[in-house]
């Protein structure tokens, strides 16, 4: 069997691991985007603060990704929980970092200007500084699903959902019938996701970006 | 300038422009943090209702810090500050400052923004209907003088400098606060550009009668814009808070005149109107006349032996003096054409620098062109001496 027969042959079952594996990088993504923009926010005014989210989220990502599974495993045990732990840590370090650079990047003039005609300080925040730093924002989001997409294949390691349990079964396989076959398959999956998934940012930054400041 | 720019006349119909208030401030002081010497110190000042009022000094003085306090941008670190008699400092200050304009340099424009969006953020915060903030946008745009049809859906990066900055005096003006605190607002922009925004603030003023308060460095500005100006020294101290013609006439001390500058007396005439001084009338015939005809009035006057040649519609041609009136000749053709002129409605100034020109008086044209009559040098340098008496009187006491 070639692997457009292996592909075709297994394609229920192949789709439906790539929709799990994108499904959970998108959902992972988005935890760590809410946590990651709340960190920036509680912190971008301070330069040690930020120095500190900083420092913490790359220390994080310094981690090799299959010893974090492993270590949260003893903790969280088998499954969903560990994989998504451990993606949303790794996704962090872009979100939070592009967050403090978006939110300081703003024009001091342009938020003194927003609070001196009476927004409030909450509305400044949401409508003048989250909205110019969304790009920002965007593209560390972007960042933190390439990387996801990835260490997700690894938490298969930890029974995590996604092409990653293809791969491992193949490479475990290897040389038995169609091992090699599945594990490509698996790996061209993720590749696939990921630039889909790219490709969908793209379209959302353009929908998203004001055109005002769209470059 | 390249400025795309259409000067719509303002609709005056509108009622329910309101006027300035005074804005007060009684020993106001800020102490920032870590700094022993206040950066203002005991600060006390009326504004008056309606009036432009220009804070101007040397940087870092507390000109900015000085009206930041007025809408609590810097909340004072002690003393009072009543606007239209309310006390400011017991206000929420995001109420207070949805109720004074606020523009600045460079404009501070959202740049997510459009025009409409940008102009259209306080009414919005003041809770407004969709079709009066819309309605309102429209006059704000006419009345800063960009044509909304072909602005109202740019955005900031999208309009030149002096554009940017008419878009922030609009946002400003939007809710019609009866309070303008304006900071550098022209300072980033060509000379040029500053001089017609200059021009368009005055006007505006004209109609709408805000209490304005103005910071600049540019002394000449302060002169252009204030009806009255503060000269500010170290920690906001105020050093001359007068009309422009008086601390031009008679500055307090020598830092407000070194301030003022070597040319205040110039600056002085920047101030007056031709039609506000005395004119004489001189000798005049038209092309059609005679040569003879006209030196017969030349001596007829007895004065000065010159005399003017106007066109056929009344307008000056040339000067002629009586010895260039051979018989013979054509007055389209004696003497030496007019250089330099200046209107009625010319600064005191200009017809300075025409005189320089024309090496002596200068003709004055009315609204169509015409002859109106004659500017002499003594004329201005008589009234550069009243205007230094009129002052000196009052302030040497
Ligand atoms: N946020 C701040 N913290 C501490 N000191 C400040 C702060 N803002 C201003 N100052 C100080 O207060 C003084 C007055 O500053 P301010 O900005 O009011 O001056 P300015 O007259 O507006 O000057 P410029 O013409 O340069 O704008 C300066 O000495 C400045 O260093
Ligand atoms: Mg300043």
């Amino acid at each position: 069997m070639n692997l457009f027969e292996y592909v075709a042959d297994r394609w229920g079952s192949l789709s439906l691991q790539g929709l799990l594996h994108a499904s959970a990088v998108v959902q992972c993504t988005i935890i760590a985007a809410v946590i990651g923009v709340l960190v920036g926010i509680a912190v971008y005014r301070s330069p040690l603060g930020s120095a500190l989210a900083t420092a913490l989220a790359s220390a994080i990502l310094t981690v090799p990704s299959f010893a974090l599974i492993g270590l949260l495993i003893p903790i969280l045990g088998l499954g969903v929980e560990p994989s998504v732990t451990a993606l949303v840590l790794y996704g962090l370090l872009p979100i939070v970092r592009n967050t403090i650079v978006g939110l300081g990047g703003v024009d001091p003039s342009i938020t003194d200007a927003a609070k001196g005609i009476g927004m409030s300080r909450l509305g400044v925040l949401s409508r003048v500084e989250l909205r110019l730093a969304w790009p920002a924002i965007l593209a560390g989001m972007r960042v933190a699903t390439q990387l996801m997409m990835g260490i997700l294949a690894i938490a298969a390691y930890a029974k995590g959902p996604g092409l990653g349990s293809e791969i491992f079964s193949g490479l475990v396989r290897a040389g038995s019938a169609n091992s090699l076959n599945q594990a490509l398959a698996g790996t061209l999956g993720v590749v696939i996701l990921a630039l889909l998934l790219d490709g969908i940012y793209a379209l959302i930054g353009r929908y998203t970006t004001s055109r005002g400041i769209r470059g | 300038m390249a400025e795309n720019v259409t000067t719509t006349p303002l609709d005056n119909a509108d009622g329910d422009a309101v006027s300035g208030v005074e804005i007060q401030l009684n020993e106001v002081t800020k102490r920032y943090s870590g700094q022993r010497e206040p950066a203002v110190d005991s600060f006390t000042m009326t504004v008056p209702a309606g009036n432009i009022v220009v804070f101007v000094g040397p940087s870092g003085c507390g000109k900015t810090t000085t009206m930041r306090m007025i809408n609590r941008l810097i909340e004072p670190t002690s003393g009072k500050i009543t606007i239209g008699g309310e006390d400011a400092l017991s206000l929420d200050p995001d109420q207070l400052r949805r109720r004074v304009g606020y523009a600045i340099q460079q404009a501070g424009l959202f740049p997510h923004f459009t025009v409409t969006q940008n102009i259209a953020v306080v009414p919005g915060l003041l809770g407004w209907d969709k079709k009066k903030i819309s309605d309102r946008v429209e006059e704000m745009m006419d009345l800063v003088g960009l044509d909304p049809s072909v602005f109202r859906d740019r955005f900031p990066r999208q309009l030149s400098g002096g554009q940017q900055q008419r878009v922030g005096v609009a946002r400003a003006l939007a809710a019609d606060p009866p309070v303008l605190l304006m900071d550098e607002p022209f300072g980033a922009v060509d000379p040029i550009t500053r001089g017609n925004l200059q021009d368009e603030l005055l006007r505006l003023q004209e109609e709408l009668h805000k209490t304005i308060v103005f910071v600049t460095h540019d002394f000449d500005e302060a002169v252009k814009l204030g009806d009255r100006i503060a000269v500010l020294g170290n920690q906001s101290k105020i050093l001359q808070y007068d009309t422009p013609d008086a601390i031009l006439a008679n500055p307090a001390d020598d830092t407000v005149a070194g301030f003022v500058g070597a040319g205040a007396s110039l600056k002085q005439l920047t101030l007056l109107r031709v039609h506000e001084v005395e004119m004489t009338q001189a000798v005049t015939a038209k092309t059609s006349e005679s040569v003879e005809e006209m030196r017969k009035r030349i001596d007829a006057r007895g004065g000065r032996p010159f005399g003017l040649v106007l066109d056929e519609r009344g307008r000056p041609l040339r000067w002629v003096h009586k010895r260039d009136l051979a018989s013979g000749r054509r007055l389209s053709e004696a003497g030496r054409p007019v250089g330099d002129l200046v209107s009625k409605q010319s600064t005191l100034q200009d017809a300075l620098e025409a005189m320089l020109t024309e090496g002596g008086g200068v003709a004055v044209t009315g609204g169509r062109g015409e002859y109106a009559g004659v500017l002499e040098m003594e004329t201005v340098m008589n009234k550069i001496r009243e205007l230094r008496e009129e002052h000196g009187d009052g302030a040497d006491e």
